[in-house]
């Protein structure tokens, strides 16, 4: 669990800077995820973990620093080849982000229709394999709207998943779900992350419950990597600001991620 | 907000913040410009780029143009009618009710044709464009397209821009013809105006030039709405209150640019 040497790293971010207006948002931030692992990234509203995720995702590009994606460093590339990029990765939004013109069926399979030459029966028999891995068997048929808010999560993580991707991203995905639904959606990150092998990286509010489902936590705080390391590691650190973060931000209080100039984060 | 060095008397010390808000308010004036621009510049570079996707611009040209066939074809009507009704009333008092025909068919065909359908369809199609694209950029499902590698302009506004440029001349055509069917129907039908001299007035007086010149007004005014109204929604603000508030920029300024647009327009036509 806490092999740590260069190759075994999927995703290395170093020094990454990025300021809205008159705020530092992130402040130098470094962080190494290692392949095949789950890393989950905690802290305070407004520390700036939304914003980073939009980094690692690619819709943000940094003022300064390096992101390095299986030996490519994504922050010198350019439009066309930054789409290779993204092929490699699939993302969970923290709303779901499903198309609701379009059925759970079509959400899933608009990856393969819109990229891939891929036949109509390939397709379908990729999605229903991909609904029944996040237990979504015959709701194909139904609109986001007309499912509940754990199903829109895991629909839009079948989707996610459809390309087959090596990286997961993961923005907040139990936000606005009940205990019981939290445990379940954990549950079905980490039955995946085995099923398939994935590098996860993870924004997360629900400290300490999450802690059960990573290899390896990352405290942000202030716009940098407070503390990383595995989950004993951190665990075990005593670090003040940590400690006082664990006791006093146990809830569903963080939904409005970092409010500045150039983005405002709401929970619609 | 800096103290300004070198000179420190009390009056600049006093007018230099003012001077630097007006400063900083006309650059974003600029900047803004420049993103609506290169914003509608990138949608249309986007349409020669492959994948080209037909099907999304037949289903925007359903939803702009064959959905606003009926509220077109029923304003179009009405204004005929009350041109008929207008024009046969006061032409009859210069005892030229035989010019009927010219005076209805040319107000349509130059003005009113082109106008009123531009405003119609922002109301209905322009609105929705807004408040679809807004509520996808306040959702994330914008990013959602961008990280499957999928170009959302190219996606979401391109098809949007050809389907208007394609949709209004042919609206603006259709409200043309059923208006001067209106008038007919109201001056002729009702008040009595002579019926043969209202279709030769239009035969006889009405040129390829006009003809034209209300539909490259319509061209325009089609671009401009599909510009306004995706740019609007596609900077929505992500707060409860940002597509409601895209939807209202998006319908102001695509009414205020097609009056504005249509005066120079004719202008440049009149010549």
């Amino acid at each position: 669990m806490t092999a740590n040497n260069s190759s075994s790293i999927a995703i290395s971010i170093s020094g990454l800077r990025r300021r809205f207006g008159p705020q530092q948002v992130l402040d130098g931030v470094d962080l190494q995820c290692p392949r095949g692992q789950i890393t989950t990234i905690v802290g305070p509203s407004g520390c700036g973990k939304t914003v980073f995720l939009k980094h690692l995702t690619l819709l943000m590009r940094p003022d300064a620093g390096h992101i390095v994606i299986d030996g490519v460093d994504v922050t010198l590339l350019r439009s066309r080849s930054l789409d290779s990029v993204r092929e490699q990765f699939g993302v969970l939004f923290q709303g779901g982000a499903l198309f609701d013109s379009l059925t759970v069926f079509e959400n899933v399979a608009f990856p393969l229709v819109e990229k891939t030459r891929l036949g109509r029966s390939e397709i379908a028999a990729a999605v229903t394999d991909k609904l029944a891995a996040v237990g979504l068997d015959g709701m194909g048929h139904k609109y986001p709207s007309e499912i509940s808010g754990g199903m829109q999560k895991r629909a839009a993580l079948a989707r996610a998943l459809i390309r087959n991707p090596k990286i997961l991203y993961l923005d907040e995905p139990t936000t606005g779900l009940d205990p019981t639904r939290t445990g379940a959606i954990h549950e079905l990150i980490r039955r995946t992350h085995e099923k398939f092998g994935l590098t996860v990286v993870m924004v997360s509010h629900d400290v300490p419950q999450v802690f059960e489902i990573s290899d390896r936590v990352a405290f942000m705080n202030q716009g940098k990597m407070w503390l990383s390391g595995t989950v004993a590691q951190v665990m075990e650190a005593e670090d003040p600001t940590f400690e006082r973060f664990l006791a006093g931000r146990g809830s569903d209080d963080d939904a409005e991620g970092t409010a500045t100039d150039g983005e405002t984060e709401t929970r619609v | 907000m800096n103290t300004p060095t070198g000179i420190d008397t009390p009056a600049t010390l006093r007018i230099a913040p003012l001077i630097e808000r007006f400063g900083a308010s006309v650059l974003e004036s600029v900047y803004a410009l420049g993103r609506f621009v290169l914003f509608l510049l990138s949608a249309v570079a986007e349409i020669f780029m492959p994948p080209y996707k037909v099907r999304l611009v037949l289903r925007q040209i359903r939803t702009i143009g064959a959905e606003s066939f009926f509220l077109v074809a029923l304003i179009a009507m009405f204004t005929g009618m009350v041109l008929g009704l207008q024009g046969e009333f006061t032409l009859r008092k210069f005892g030229s009710e035989g010019a009927l025909g010219t005076v209805v068919s040319l107000v349509l065909v130059r003005e009113l044709g082109p106008v009123l359908t531009a405003l119609m369809v922002t109301a209905r199609a322009g609105s929705a464009m807004a408040a679809e694209i807004g509520a996808m950029q306040v959702t994330e499902q914008i990013d959602a397209l961008t990280v499957m590698a999928i170009n959302p302009v190219q996606y979401l506004v391109s098809p949007r821009v050809i389907a208007g440029v394609i949709s209004f001349p042919l609206l603006t055509s259709m409200f043309d013809v059923i208006g001067i069917m209106g008038g007919y129907a109201v001056g002729v039908g009702l008040m009595g105006a002579p019926s043969a001299s209202y279709f030769n007035g239009i035969a006889q007086n009405m040129t390829g030039d006009d003809v034209m010149g209300g539909l490259y007004k319509a061209l325009t005014f089609g671009l401009i709405v599909a510009w306004v109204s995706c740019y609007k929604g596609y900077n929505a603000q992500r707060m409860a209150t940002g597509v409601s508030r895209a939807t209202t920029e998006a319908v102001v300024l695509s009414s205020v640019l097609i009056l504005m647009f249509d005066y120079f327009l004719t202008s440049l036509l009149l010549k």
